[in-house]
């Protein structure tokens, strides 16, 4: 199966380690993973805090590279997610000259493609190495879900696609309510202590339901999930989804990928023995 | 004391957001949700109720937009179907002056807009240079917050998470059009 994949600022920096791990994955799965030529930024917050044309425009000429392929558009980052389906709904409402989108492919985020039936089937045959006894907490955060009439959510108060991923990966899934709780990351850097204290709030809540690390579907997330921990000794690792499901499938770039990280997370894989 | 309603703003803020703030009745389901009602002046109903009486100069000087991290929560569970961080965006988009407290936040986007004016791909060395010259450098060298920073910076680097050379994507003039076209 081919799909065009949009990757996003973050994964050629800050989040090198999601990208690398999502090409691994899709490609042991046989997925291929066409890059959009010549993409570019979607904008994010930036765009759509300073003008409406910037947020429906950059992300719309992207949409326009893609509806020439036809493939549907897999993305990784929730934030790229949100900004690609918010100007997509717009220029089906309401064409703009400018960007002539046919509309003739699905964006989706990379977490709901993998984890669809057909999909989460393929991964469920080929795990090599269940990750038995792993207490995790998935993380949603903001803008894979909400809001629900952009981003087609079905349960956005409590989204299960990365539990049932992780599920079908052998780890233990807790039960916590904090999936979709927002980490503040558009704040980071002009307000770092108010991204600071709602990411204390988060990380309270999954050690209290008892995860030993967190799973993320997006690199503001989980960049502001680990740099807002500071240097305090009892950090809680944050993986990238796809991270585990490379550890699951035996992928030998896994060792590489979890180097990468602020926060060490190896010691809980080492525990039970999973790598 | 009574307050007149001054409809006109109400009005400008509809149309420029799109939304239909005069149908807001005040049942507070947005700021129960809000993540970040502790660090805004006024809680997202009352900014609502705000724009209604026409406080334009009280509702444009606010902080709740600036700090508002666009989590969409309200949009989600509003009862009456407002896009309240749309509201928001409009407001910030309005608003110009960022007040204390939130001084940095447009500086932050400022160098996030450029970054991509540049060459169509946030490079995320260059803007953060950028953004930390923009603000004030000598604050924080005295609050050794620069020290921190630096630490980070370094962190990343070691483990191969900072880009040392920018990359410019092909089709750059179509990036250039779209900011030639701004506030279109
Ligand atoms: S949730 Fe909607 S109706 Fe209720 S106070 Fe907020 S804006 Fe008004
Ligand atoms: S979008 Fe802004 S105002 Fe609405 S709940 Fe989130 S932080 Fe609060």
């Amino acid at each position: 199966m081919k799909v065009s994949y949009y990757p996003g600022c973050s994964l050629l920096g800050t989040a090198r380690e999601y990208d690398e791990s999502n090409r691994a994955v899709c490609g042991a799965l046989g997925i291929e993973l066409e890059e959009l030529e010549g993409w570019n930024c979607c904008g994010a917050t930036s765009a759509h805090s300073t003008d409406d044309y910037l947020a429906l425009a950059l992300p719309a000429r992207n949409l326009v590279i893609a509806d020439g392929k036809g493939l549907d558009l897999i993305v990784p980052c929730s934030a790229c997610f949100l900004r690609l389906k918010a100007s997509e709904k717009k220029l089906l409402e309401m064409p703009l000259a400018d960007f002539p989108y046919r509309g003739s492919l699905k964006v989706k985020h990379l977490l709901n493609f993998l984890a669809e039936d057909e999909n989460i089937q393929k991964i469920q045959e080929r795990v090599k190495k269940p990750l038995a006894g792993l207490k995790v907490a998935c993380y949603y955060g903001c803008l894979i879900v909400r809001p629900p009439k952009v981003t087609g959510a079905t349960e956005p108060e409590d989204p299960k696609e990365m539990d049932r991923l992780m599920a079908a990966l052998g780890a233990e899934v807790i039960e916590w309510s904090f999936k979709t709780e927002c980490c503040g990351g558009s704040l980071v850097l002009a307000r770092p202590d108010i991204a600071t204290k709602l990411v204390e709030r988060i990380l309270k809540m999954a050690k209290e339901a008892g995860a030993e690390a967190l799973v993320s579907c997006c690199p503001m997330c989980q960049s502001n999930l680990e740099t807002c921990q500071g240097e305090s000794s009892h950090r809680t690792p944050v993986f990238y989804f796809t991270e585990l499901l490379g550890l699951a499938l035996g992928l030998s770039g896994v060792k590489g990928w979890l180097k990468r990280h602020l926060i060490d997370p190896r010691q809980p894989l080492r525990e039970k023995g999973l790598i | 004391m009574s307050i007149a309603p001054q409809t006109s703003f109400l009005y400008h803020i509809e149309e420029k957001s799109g939304e239909k703030v005069s149908l807001c009745y005040q049942c507070n389901k947005c700021s129960s949700g809000c993540p970040v009602t502790f660090a805004m002046d006024f809680p997202p109903h009352v900014l609502l109720r705000m724009v209604q009486l026409g406080l334009k100069e009280k509702v444009l000087g606010s902080l709740t937009p600036w700090v508002c991290a666009s989590c969409e929560t309200c949009t989600t569970r509003c009862p009456n179907g407002i896009d309240i961080a749309r509201v928001m965006d409009t407001l910030r988009q309005m608003a110009r002056v960022a007040p204390a407290g939130a001084e940095d936040i447009p500086k932050f986007h400022e160098a996030f807009l450029n970054s991509i004016k540049a060459r169509g791909r946030v490079y995320e060395v260059g803007m953060l240079l950028e953004y930390m010259f923009k603000t004030d450098v000598w604050a924080k060298i005295k609050s050794r917050e620069i020290i921190k920073e630096t630490k980070l910076g370094w962190e990343m680097f070691r483990r191969g998470k900072m880009r040392l050379f920018p990359h410019t994507i092909r089709g750059l003039e179509d990036i250039k059009k779209i900011f030639e076209h701004k506030g279109k």
